[in-house]
């Protein structure tokens, strides 16, 4: 099993009223409700947070990309992951990821994941996201109709970018560059690519047939997220290709106590944070006409789209959210029993775990997070002891000698 | 009166099938539908029909039509104007376009300024005012739109969705579904600012154009329909009291009315 601890980096300071008095959290939000003082102390912690997940041997480490969002606060991921290249040294660096039809030209993704792996040593764990509608259409203007074949060619660049020896000309529909040359080349040619998917066939053959590792990205648990990953394996076996738990991968909110109580008494307020301030998103912005495919829209329910629903602002209880499985709560015991039914269900070999969650401080962060790497993830680490030798989806460092000095490094 | 479907081989590889509306005898009229695209039994084409002979095209992605992966800019759509013109063998026709339909019969006209004489814009989109921000059909709910379009939601509200209520949800899927088909081939025009450079083109159109506008166009608001008239040599701005952007259809004899005037 992989673990990458992941850091959304929410804005922890909404106003109690946020829903009632904003309509999204996302795209138009104003930034009257940021600080930037605060920020700065906020950006540190959450580093610290990340680096000291490294220390408790988590495999990964994780960030990733949103734009004007106050649950997420890394319009460049890049930056972030730059920043715990030099403070870290096992650890993969796990950006998942770059949306690659943002960057103009979308060479410099590979340029910019080129300097990372480089810099880490061949740490780098790079996730191509179309992005989501808000970021990709409403925050950065892409056409919705048009996104998915700017994506596809930027793919085609980078990939190509990395693999070509010398400069070549890259005529695109969406990019021309007469001499297109990525300086420097990563380590690991390519690194490992990670695709975050939402159920869309089309997602599930790019990964398949480019031995990419499809990761769902949801907030609402394993229970839920049964149907869309029986789907893929479905279409990974229709493939013919082999049924390796490595190829996709799942995020999951998980907190953990010394009893089920403490979790309850301890996190429920940071849990309610999340779920019922963070993910207010105006459902205008969730799918701009074109952003899914009609066959995907057909199969989604849209009773969100009512006027009842917009005006609604009932939360989901602490009970709700560990019931129906959107939250992973609880001891050790409690926490190691839910884990193996999802990493079983799901088949997943790489676990994104959201540990920090909205507006949890520091102490209580360290703790869960010490938990689940001393008491519960020991316990996981051979759930899939046919696939234990499957390194093709994972970072290949630089072995230990050819590793820079670097009087930084933590426990390097 | 009645629907084909019409075959048109762009370059190879491109194909697009059109389904166009036909009504009427008389004068060729050709119109260009907006984002939304044709109403259920169109009163508006009905009413043209009787001084017309109505073609009206259906863009891919609306209707029965395809080829939506074909169309990627501005210029890609004025061409499939013409295509869809020629294939139609019209004579020199009066061409109206609606909204999005005014954009393209605007770009139409200042890319070929020789092959049309009349031209009315009804509340086109195509030009953008920082001080009167195009509101964003992209970002609207459903149930938001009679009073986005329309200046009398309660009279009018059962034009936009033949009837349906959108807060029934099993009609709003469907709608959801047809509406995010319509829009993703608008959006190619329209996102995220409804604005592919027309107004450096427009000096060129040399059509006699008539710009209407709804006063209470809640969408585009009227403050547009001066910008218009005033980047055409030869074009003038009328607004319609109890209209909004569904000016056609809230004030359907008086447009009408005024297009027979704009023809002869």
């Amino acid at each position: 099993m992989k673990f990458t601890w992941f850091n959304l980096m929410p804005w922890p300071h909404l106003p109690d009223n946020f829903r009632e008095e904003y309509r999204s959290v996302w795209v138009d939000i104003p930034t009257s409700l940021y600080d930037p003082v605060r920020g700065h102390e906020l950006y540190n912690v959450y580093l610290d947070e990340l680096e000291y997940a490294e220390s408790l041997g988590y495999d990964g480490i994780g960030v990733n990309e949103h734009h004007a969002n106050a649950y997420g606060l890394m319009p460049s991921p890049n930056i972030m992951a730059a920043a715990l290249a030099r403070r870290t040294s096992k650890s993969a660096l796990v950006v998942l990821g770059n949306s690659i039809a943002l960057y103009n030209p979308p060479i410099r993704v590979a340029e910019e994941f080129a300097m990372l792996d480089v810099i880490s040593g061949g740490r780098l764990v790079a996730g191509f996201p179309v992005g989501t509608s808000m970021d990709t259409n409403f925050c950065y203007g892409q056409i919705p109709g048009l996104t998915r074949e700017k994506y596809a060619e930027a793919h085609e660049l980078i990939r190509r970018a990395w693999k070509e020896d010398k400069p070549f000309a890259f005529n695109g529909r969406y990019t021309k560059l007469r001499y297109a040359n990525c300086w420097p080349k990563p380590i690991q040619n390519p690194p490992p690519i990670f695709i975050p998917g939402g159920g869309s066939l089309e997602t599930y053959d790019f990964c398949i047939e480019n031995d990419y590792v499809y990761c769902y990205l949801s907030y609402s648990g394993y229970k839920r997220a049964k149907q869309l990953m029986d789907g893929y394996w479905q279409r990974v076996e229709d493939a013919g290709k082999d049924m390796s738990p490595y190829r996709a991968g799942f995020a999951q909110t998980i907190v953990v106590a010394q009893s089920d109580a403490e979790a309850e008494r301890d996190y429920r307020q940071h849990i309610d944070y999340f779920y019922n301030r963070c993910l207010h998103v105006y459902p205008g912005f969730a799918d701009a006409p074109g952003y899914r495919t009609i066959k995907t829209l057909k199969a989604n329910v849209t009773s969100q789209m009512t006027r009842a629903a917009v005006g609604d602002v009932s939360s989901m209880s602490w009970d709700q959210l560990v019931n129906q499985g959107y939250v992973i709560a609880g001891s050790p015991d409690t926490v190691v029993e839910k884990m193996k039914e999802m990493i079983t269900g799901l088949r997943v070999g790489n676990i994104f775990c959201l540990i920090h969650v909205g507006d949890m401080p520091k102490d209580k962060c360290m703790r869960s997070t010490r938990l689940f790497a001393e008491e519960v993830m020991p316990r996981l680490r051979n759930m899939w002891p046919e696939h234990a030798d499957d390194d093709r989806f994972w970072i290949h460092p630089v072995t230990q000698s050819a590793r820079a000095e670097a009087p930084s490094i933590v426990g390097g | 009166m009645g629907t084909q479907l019409l075959k048109i081989s762009a370059a190879p590889g491109v194909e697009y099938e059109i389904e166009v509306w036909q009504s009427g005898s008389g004068p060729d009229l050709l119109f260009l539908h907006g984002a939304g695209g044709l109403l259920r039994d169109d009163p508006f084409l009905a009413a043209l029909a009787r001084h017309f002979r109505v073609s009206a095209p259906l863009l891919p992605g609306y209707g029965t039509s395809t080829g939506d992966v074909h169309l990627r800019d501005m210029l890609d759509f004025s061409l499939l104007g013409y295509d869809i013109w020629d294939a139609l063998k019209l004579h020199r026709p009066l061409v109206v376009g609606h909204s999005m339909g005014g954009m393209i019969a605007a770009e139409m006209a200042a890319i070929a300024p020789d092959r049309i004489d009349r031209l009315a814009l009804l509340c086109p989109a195509g030009l953008w005012l920082d001080d009167h921000p195009v509101t964003d059909i992209f970002t609207a709910l459903p149930f938001e739109l009679p009073s986005l379009l329309l200046h009398d939601p309660e009279l009018n509200g059962a034009l936009l969705s033949a009837g349906g209520d959108f807060d029934d949800p099993e009609f709003l899927t469907g709608f959801m579904v047809e509406n995010s088909r319509r829009l993703t081939t608008a959006g190619k025009l329209l996102f995220p600012v409804p604005d592919r450079g027309l107004a450096n083109r427009m000096y060129r159109i040399r059509a006699r154009t008539e710009v209407l506008w709804g006063k209470s166009d809640r969408l585009i608001p009227p403050e547009y329909a001066r910008e218009f008239a005033r980047l055409m040599p030869n074009a003038s701005a009328r607004l319609f009291d109890e209209a909004g952007h569904m000016l056609p259809y809230e004030q359907t004899d008086a447009v009408v009315a005024a297009l027979l005037n704009l023809h002869n």
